[in-house]
């Protein structure tokens, strides 16, 4: 069936094909804008920059205090992986695992948070973190942003566990595994392709977190993503193209883990595991 | 009786090959099938009968040859040009529609009046006894009964030409045998032609009026069941068809029907198949044919007996080491020596070693 | 006959014990690692929305309903809502219909890996950047405009930025992806052998798509829009960054950003959040119940 043969055929695929070419042209040369930018010396009315010079990355890294900032970027991303390791990986394998009553309810549950945009229930998230005093702080942002990713973890995680024989286990314990060596000799190993991919999209996830971050960050608190919202939102302080500079900084560090991570998944499951969770 | 397969006098298949890059699933491929024939494609899975039951329907294209209805070439045209009935290997029925859509599918598609669907679907559902069942929909049926809806629904478009692709393959060991009735029943009532892919033998010899035999993409041998049965022109088709006995042997003399060869340290008489150029041969024997005689030339250790209701299905070993396969009606125990014998017209020599 | 017609022994043989009764219902200690997740999404997910709407009725002035009468009242406040439906749906729309077509042709690459790595890029960068990037890229010296311009398409440069169709762009750009990747893994999950068939039954490519693909692609398509049109309701840097956040694109997200961190009133934020929630809910039951119209359930072709 793969034949396009009559005309009309041909344009319709020749149609589809120039607009995602066109797309994807756009896009490249978006980032291709910033890129340039971020190295020219002065680019007004014209297609190049007039010249080109790498000061302003280092006027970025001073302006921004970028090393602080990617510190703490490190600091969220690094905390936020780690412990949405902890809670969720458990409470996958259990819910992989038991057919408890309620456990429907324990799923809506955990789908919700990645249903529901950040922005709307990030507001009521701060009012809470702010009263109880860890708004503004370093643990306050990290709470925030663990509470899409522990879920993500979660239902990403659960398919992978399913398809895992419970028979292996059984047969742990039948050969006198107890429940602290079977742990460690066998689901580890055996969960160990999950988790890593699990965590590597989370890491993505949370490099590019903007609102809750935003909502929660104080000015010692602030991820890569916000510290460029409020560069842009503050534009004509700065020189363009030292926020351009700390925009290249920014993808950099985000597609340097994306590239990591799709050595280990495939790129829809960026997208579609949890939501296909929602299609159940 | 109103549902006919459409008339035509033969369908030829020339030459047909098709590349997958640098694999050539199908390698020159060249078939003539007659209206009202039952012809099965019989051969192990990758053998390529698939792929050439895709090209035929249309789903994938030729590299090379070509596909005559009569005198139309029809090999260019689209799937869904062709008019044949295609059963799928999962059945494909389509999930959102109740059966009688199933089935009526094909003739809306033809722009029937809707009085003509609804008469033939019934005739149709009639004929595969789902009267009642027409509409569910294909969640709701067992394996068996979605099997008889995609038969239903392949031949009330009446087609020239009914192509079958593993049908039975998802049902278990019992309905298989009574859906195989059912498939050979409702050929013959349409009287279309139907080409059958399998990689059972036993449904092959049972349902076909021919059997082709494929490997490695091209066509091994075409014959009656009961020509592969007794007969299989190379030693492979024969390994194919059940002589799990082939053995590399060494000719002493004789020629046609009256071949003596060496084998397994004893000398065997046996029915030439294929023209040799040199002594070394190859003897393909059926286990139920090589059974234990006081006589018997073959002197063998056997190794296990399996208990099959009838007969011990037994495996032995020959003097000079040789493994060998045969049944016995009387128990026999491991480790005892037999002495084994075969009809020499059940005894069938190959050219070649292996 | 001596039959002993003792009573028989009280012991644990007719009480279970509750361990084993909670076992045969599935609850053990393996069940419990589910515990501290369920209790943290509890308490920083569920809380803070239950406290949210309490708190949207206990308003700084006014009796309970006043921060909702005053939304509604304030044009500067309702009006949000419609800035934000003229963004999202269209966009959403857009985005959604756009993918069948693609995604479909995309299926039958051998090498879609490629593709949707692309793709994945503009969603993992994320809006922050994709509107700094489209503030030069658009921008009246930006390449769109001269390349326009060169190609003689227009004569004087469009303004692209700092409106209505900047933020709208960003968001077909970065939602696009998404919408997407989506279509095509619910089109992927389609199994092929349906279509075969339907083709050698005569249909051709327009009523495969009409009778076989549509109907089995109806539900996940409207899960797509819901899921889509929640995220592009929630827009907020670039509409802040590339639009007029006073003016064309004062979306309700801004609203609530502005009562929260500009005038601290807790109350009234959070009251607006609820009423975003509120339109995002009601939209998605709109699109879900007109999806039970069609057929749902497997889209296999085998043993339902």
């Amino acid at each position: 069936m793969g034949r396009d043969k009559t005309i009309s055929e041909r344009l319709w695929a020749a149609a589809i094909w120039t607009a995602v070419i066109f797309f994807i042209v756009n896009f490249m040369a978006m980032a291709a804008t910033v890129v340039i930018n971020s190295f020219g010396t002065r680019w007004f009315g014209a297609w190049l920059p007039a010249g080109y010079t790498t000061r302003w990355y280092a006027s970025a890294w001073d302006e921004f205090q970028l090393g602080d900032v990617l510190i703490t970027t490190f600091e969220v991303v690094g905390a936020v992986v780690l412990l949405s390791g902890l809670f969720g990986v458990p409470a996958a394998y259990a819910l992989a695992r038991r057919n408890f009553p309620g456990k429907q309810l324990v799923i809506l549950l955990f789908l919700l948070p990645l249903m529901i945009p950040p922005i709307t229930f990030g507001i009521p998230l701060a009012t809470v973190l702010y009263q109880l005093g860890a708004g503004g702080t370093l643990s306050g942002v990290i709470i925030a942003n663990l509470v899409p990713t522990v879920p993500f973890v979660i239902l990403v995680m659960i398919p992978f566990i399913e398809q895992i024989d419970p028979r292996i286990e059984a047969a742990a314990r039948v050969f006198g595994a107890g429940t602290g060596r079977l742990f460690l000799h066998v689901l580890v190993p055996l969960l160990a392709p999950g988790i890593l991919a699990a965590l590597l999209l989370v890491l993505v996830r949370t490099i590019a977190m903007f609102e809750l971050t935003f909502f929660t960050a104080g000015p010692d608190s602030q991820t890569l993503v916000v510290a460029l919202y409020y560069a842009v939102y503050a534009a004509g302080v700065r020189a363009g193209q030292s926020i351009d500079a700390m925009a290249v900084i920014y993808m950099i560090t985000t597609l340097l883990w994306l590239l990591i991570a799709l050595r280990f998944v495939d790129p829809t499951q960026i997208v579609t595991r949890a939501k296909q969770e929602a299609a159940r | 009786m109103s549902i006919a397969g459409r008339d035509f006098r033969e369908l030829r298949l020339e030459d047909l090959s098709r590349s997958f890059g640098a694999l050539n699933a199908l390698k020159g491929v060249s078939l003539t099938v007659k209206r009202g024939e039952f012809i099965a494609l019989l051969g192990p899975s990758g053998c390529g009968k698939s792929t050439a039951l895709n090209c035929l329907a249309g789903l994938l294209t030729l590299t090379g040859g070509s596909i005559w209805l009569d005198k139309t070439r029809i090999d260019r045209l689209k799937p869904e040009e062709r008019g044949f009935g295609m059963v799928f290997q999962n059945y494909a029925l389509f999930p959102h529609m109740s059966v009688r859509r199933n089935i009526g599918f094909g003739l809306a598609m033809q722009g029937k009046s809707k009085d003509e669907i609804a008469r033939k679907v019934e005739e149709a559902l009639s004929i595969v006894r789902l009267g009642q069942h027409g509409d569910k929909l294909p969640g709701q049926l067992s394996g068996g009964q979605q099997q008889r809806v995609a038969i239903a629904r392949a031949i009330v478009i009446e087609p020239p030409l009914v192509l079958m692709d593993e049908p039975l393959s998802n049902l278990d060991a019992k309905l298989r045998l009574e859906m195989r009735a059912e498939i050979r029943r409702i050929h013959d009532l349409i009287g279309s032609a139907t080409i059958y892919v399998t990689h059972d033998q036993e449904e092959a010899l049972s349902l076909a009026d021919r059997i082709v035999v494929m490997r490695d993409g091209a066509v091994r041998q075409v014959g009656t069941p009961t020509e592969l049965y007794a007969r299989p022109a190379h030693a492979d088709v024969a390994e194919f068809m059940g002589y799990r006995n082939v053995l590399s042997a060494r000719v002493l003399g004789g020629s046609g029907s009256d071949v003596q060869v060496s084998v397994g340290g004893a000398a065997l008489k046996g029915i030439a198949i294929e023209q040799r150029p040199d002594e070394q041969a190859i003897v393909a024997v059926r286990p139920d044919d090589l059974k234990p005689a006081n006589d018997g030339p073959v002197a063998a250790t056997v190794e296990s007996a399996q208990y099959h209701g009838r007969e011990f299905y037994c495996s032995g070993r020959a003097s000079d080491g040789t493994e060998l396969y045969f049944c016995s009606a009387l128990p026999v125990q491991k480790g005892e020596m037999v002495r084994l014998a075969a009809d020499p017209a059940r005894v069938l020599i190959y050219a070649g070693a292996s | 006959m001596t039959e002993t017609t003792a009573p028989l022994p009280h012991t644990s043989e007719e009480r279970t014990p509750w361990r084993v009764r909670l076992a045969l219902r599935d609850i053990d200690g393996v069940t419990l690692l589910v515990l501290p997740a369920v209790l943290f999404v509890i308490g920083l997910f569920v809380y803070p929305f239950l406290y949210g709407f309490v708190l949207s009725f206990k308003p700084r002035a006014g009796d309970w309903l006043a921060n909702y009468r005053k939304f509604f009242s304030d044009p500067f406040l309702y009006d949000t809502i419609y800035a934000t439906m003229r963004l999202a749906l269209p966009a959403t729309i857009i985005n959604v219909l756009i993918s069948i077509p693609v995604a479909l042709r995309v299926r039958k690459m051998h090498r879609r890996r490629l593709l949707t790595t692309i793709l994945v890029i503009p969603i993992t960068l994320g809006t922050v950047l994709i509107a700094e990037g489209l503030l030069n890229y658009l921008g009246p010296q930006g390449w769109l405009n001269r390349s326009l311009m060169l190609f003689g398409v227009i004569s004087s440069p469009l303004r692209l930025a700092h409106n209505y169709t900047g933020v709208m762009l960003s968001l077909i750009l970065s939602g696009f992806p998404f919408t997407f990747l989506l279509t095509l893994s619910y089109i992927t999950g389609i199994d092929a052998s349906l279509e075969q068939a339907a083709a050698t039954l005569g249909a051709t490519a327009r009523a495969r798509f009409r009778y076989i693909l549509l109907p089995l692609l109806a539900q996940g398509l409207a899960i797509n829009f819901c899921l889509s049109f929640v995220q592009t309701f929630s827009v907020f840097p670039s509409a802040v960054l590339l639009g007029a956040p006073a003016g064309d694109t004062r979306v309700i997200s801004i609203a609530a950003y502005q009562a929260a961190y500009e005038q601290y009133d807790a109350s009234m934020a959070a009251a607006i959040a609820m009423i975003m929630g509120f339109v995002q809910l009601a939209v998605v039951l709109l699109v879900l119940a007109g999806r039970n119209l069609f057929y749902r359930g497997a889209a296999g072709g085998g043993k339902g």
